[in-house]
């Protein structure tokens, strides 16, 4: 059963999201979010939809070659059928395509230890691109430091809750955050939280890793 | 066999023909696996990827074999297609998205097919009232787009069409990037304003 989700991504995420420019981390954590939400898929087909009809007011390209003749045996249809059956863990932590990308469940996770009560993993990323993509856990009641952000930053909430200046989000909740804007969250005192989340730029997410340590050694 | 379809191919807006037509060429390629019908298709489509895949970057040899490649992923996958989900050019395109994004920019495509992304969530109801509702959706949604002031205009384009990320936009443009965000908001609120009461 879906929990009702209040906090969605940007328009503007879901739109570059839906034309494929959004970039890879941000792509990874919008993709997990809509597969949870029915608003977030409903936006994404009708922004399809304007990507379909964007592509048939393109200019008639000259071609080549002839039209291939396809090979009358070829059908997808047996293949995707047993794929799918697979696929469908719905009860996971981890929403179905990070989990299946990194073939990874919630007991599979080589959690790293950060400081106190906080625990990370990133994720790798294609050879080359920027960013950061990471699974962030973070015992009952924590207090992150406050950050600023270089560059967007996407946090889905899989587990438990936290809740900063702008609102309260539990899981399947998204936050969209403009480099503009300055936050402090907390864990939920009771659940704590686990977290997806993404960032554009590398650096600035080692600056915040690297302020939580300094926050928990007193440095 | 071409000069059917041939009066209609460069035109848009399209009307309602032209649409349930390529619908039904799908639907003859996933059930009768028709020749004839791919090779319709391919006429209406496959100059409008190479031209979508040289916007992005490709030469036009390389173009013309993602176009190749993205209208042969048709005839394998016709038969995922449902017309109560979606238009045809919808479809099509998230095809030729996802291959842009696997041999243009090589990263990992999180994006999945109208299909795959339903199979998640099951829609209530589906069916032959599904497919009127997404032509009424498609109307709308074609004139919200022709009806955008051209800034918002341009950063739809270059998103969809030339695949530039926001901050790309931002600099193709000299124009902050809050901005383009803004515009792409303002831009999809009139789509989906156009769509309300199409839920």
């Amino acid at each position: 059963m879906m929990t009702t989700i209040k906090h969605h991504p940007d328009a503007a995420t879901l739109m570059s999201f839906s034309a494929g420019t959004l970039p890879e981390p941000l792509a990874a954590v919008t993709a997990a979010h809509v597969s949870m939400c029915r608003q977030c898929q409903d936006d994404v087909r009708a922004m399809e939809m304007m990507g379909g009809l964007l592509l048939q007011q393109q200019p008639v390209a000259q071609l080549d070659t002839s039209a291939p003749t396809p090979d009358a045996d070829v059908d997808d249809i047996a293949v995707d059928a047993d794929s799918d059956k697979v696929a469908r863990q719905p009860c996971e932590l981890l929403p179905s395509p990070v989990a299946n990308y990194y073939e990874l469940s919630e007991e599979t996770i080589p959690w790293r230890r950060l400081g106190p009560g906080i625990w990370h993993y990133q994720l790798p990323l294609s050879d080359g691109v920027e960013g950061d993509l990471r699974l962030l856990k973070i015992s009952a009641g924590m207090r992150m430091p406050e950050h600023g952000h270089g560059g967007s930053e996407l946090t889905l909430v899989l587990n438990g809750a936290y809740a900063d200046e702008t609102g309260r989000y539990t899981r399947g909740d998204m936050q969209d955050l403009d480099d503009d804007i300055e936050h402090q969250p907390v864990a939920d005192k009771d659940t704590g939280c686990i977290c997806l989340i993404a960032s554009e730029r590398p650096a600035h997410f080692k600056g915040v890793i690297y302020r939580i340590a300094q926050y928990w050694t007193g440095m | 066999m071409l000069t059917s379809v041939a009066p209609e191919t460069s035109q848009w807006p399209k009307g309602l023909s032209t649409r349930v037509l390529m619908s039904n060429l799908l639907t003859q390629i996933a059930e009768e696996r028709s020749d004839d019908a791919f090779q319709k298709l391919y006429s209406e489509y496959a100059p409008r990827v190479k031209t979508y895949m040289m916007q992005q970057g490709a030469d036009a040899a390389l173009a013309e074999e993602l176009a190749q490649e993205t209208l042969l992923t048709v005839w394998r996958k016709a038969s995922q297609y449902s017309p109560d989900r979606g238009t045809a050019a919808a479809w099509i395109f998230t095809i030729a998205r996802n291959l842009r994004i696997d041999r243009l920019r090589k990263d990992v495509r999180w994006q999945s097919l109208p299909d795959e992304q339903a199979e998640a969530i099951p829609s209530e109801a589906a069916g032959q009232d599904e497919t009127v509702l997404i032509d009424q959706r498609r109307v709308r949604v074609q004139a919200a787009l022709a009806d955008l002031p051209p800034d918002q205009r341009t950063v739809v384009t270059l998103a969809y069409i030339e695949g530039l990320s926001h901050s790309e936009i931002a600099e193709k443009l000299s124009t902050p990037i809050g901005t383009i965000k803004s515009r792409m908001r303002l831009a999809y609120q009139k789509v989906r304003d156009a769509l309300e009461d199409l839920q």
